[in-house]
């Protein structure tokens, strides 16, 4: 560097050690002036979140996303690891299960359907085969290939493996739709075989996801109930022929009124997996008709 | 002309560093310690331009902090003008080929830093367990600032050496 530039350079300037002081007092005064009014923070804010809250706002976006990705880094190197020991397994357990599981499937599924139509030998019934879902991971409803022109109609109840699905909402020509008892919003009056104590059993879908659906309003003062009873359709069902049945007791408590009991009720059907299922072509009678 | 220029483009990294810092590097901390990237442009500025320079960049840096999170405008400011002013005195060892002088530099400042602020902030309210705050703070965030400071020393040196090797040429053409 010239001098001459050097020394223009310095007339303007004044040396750092006082600049020092002068901000050092200035820092101080700051301090002093903050700590015993409020006078600086409302403009600072108002500066700071003119200045700097926009930018943050956008990198705080991208540091979520970085951070979300860290996570997941660390993530995969547990997945890789766990990947590598289970694809081994998975392969020895596969080739083993595909054969089991032609064999089972066919053997449950013929078995339960002669059981069902042996069970329920006094009416009189029609197979019909699922042909499309509603979307979603449990159907709350689906459609059969069998309508009117078999014999369909509407209120007729439908049953698979053990016990009951639902019971047909509408019908057309050669299809039907079942709404089934899993269903968020459908109730079912059933009774406790054993003690032949009634109660309302509720879809609830939320439940479901751990293989359960509700019941309540059960009035049982003897504690006669007790989990694993096995619960049917009632004799006072609006739709659904009596002694159907629904599944059995999972759980049980005592409501807050103290008189009645809910609890919940794990399904005898397996509706996650349901490819076959019997329309019962008898109605309930009721006292309308 | 020249150094104005670098003043500004080190005006806007302690800035951008600002940003980072309490944006993504929160969500980038370990075990809740995030890096003091202010630290390191406060200190590089200081010791690459001298007393003056890093004071202003302390003052600064430091005046950033206290509008957002400080409690008193001017404490951060105070401090980090100090840390500036004294990595100043440095100027005249430094040399950009050298990256030992700026790593122990760095890592001295955050670690001073995290003492000033533990004695100003917690030992003044009678929060006497210093060794718990030194392993659980100061520590891990002068580690994290240091490895930080691999990444984000060279921008700065890179600006820096840029701008400077110019002036000097640009200086020496002209004369």
């Amino acid at each position: 560097m010239s001098p001459v530039i050097k020394q223009k350079g310095e007339k303007f300037t004044l040396p750092s050690k006082y600049l020092l002081f002068i901000l050092t007092i200035l820092c101080t005064g700051l301090m002093v002036l903050t700590f015993t009014t409020s006078a600086l923070s409302t403009p600072l804010s108002y500066a700071a979140g003119f200045l700097v809250v926009p930018f943050e706002k956008g990198i705080s976006k991208i540091g979520s996303y970085l951070n979300e990705r860290t996570e997941m880094l660390q993530e995969i190197q547990n997945l890789i690891e766990e990947n590598e020991s289970l694809k081994q397994q998975v392969a020895d357990l596969t080739n083993e299960n595909i054969s089991l599981q032609q064999d089972r499937f066919e053997l449950t599924n013929l078995r339960q359907l002669y059981q069902l139509d042996a069970e329920y030998a006094e009416y009189e019934k029609i197979g019909a085969r699922v042909i499309s879902k509603d979307s979603g991971n449990w159907y709350h409803s689906f459609v059969i290939d069998k309508g009117t022109d078999d014999g369909i109609e509407e209120n007729m109840n439908v049953i698979a493996g053990a016990g009951l699905v639902g019971r047909v909402t509408s019908v057309g020509k050669n299809w039907a739709k079942v709404t089934t008892i899993i269903s968020d919003n459908v109730s079912v009056s059933g009774t406790v075989l054993s003690t032949s104590t009634n109660m309302v059993i509720t879809g609830n879908l939320e439940t479901y996801a751990d293989g359960l659906i509700e019941f309540g309003k059960m009035v049982d003062e003897k504690n006669q109930v007790v989990t694993g009873d096995k619960l049917v359709t009632s004799n006072i069902s609006d739709h659904y022929l009596p002694g159907i049945l629904i599944g059995y007791i999972s759980s049980l408590n005592t409501d807050s009124n103290n008189l009645t009991k809910s609890g919940y009720v794990t399904p005898a059907v397996d509706f996650s997996h349901l490819e076959e299922v019997l329309v019962i072509l008898e109605q309930k009678k009721t006292i309308g008709e | 002309m020249r150094k104005r220029v670098l003043s500004v483009i080190f005006l806007f990294i302690m800035f951008f560093c600002f940003l980072l810092q309490c944006t993504m590097f929160k969500k980038l901390s370990f075990g809740g310690i995030s890096p003091n990237l202010l630290i390191i442009t406060t200190t590089s500025v200081g010791f690459m331009r001298g007393e003056k320079q890093g004071l202003l960049a302390g003052f600064i840096s430091g005046l950033f902090i206290d509008i957002f999170f400080g409690d008193v405008i001017g404490l951060y400011a105070m401090i980090y003008m100090y840390i500036g002013f004294l990595n100043g005195k440095f100027s005249r060892i430094f040399y950009p080929e050298d990256i030992k002088l700026p790593l122990a530099l760095i890592t001295l400042s955050d670690l001073s830093y995290g003492m000033i602020c533990y004695i100003v902030l917690f030992l003044l309210r009678g929060r006497l367990n210093f060794l718990y705050f030194f392993r659980r703070i100061i520590i891990p965030e002068a580690v994290y600032t240091i490895v930080m400071s691999i990444i984000l020393y060279p921008i700065l040196l890179y600006c820096y050496k840029r701008l400077n090797v110019d002036d000097n040429r640009s200086e020496a053409d002209f004369v």
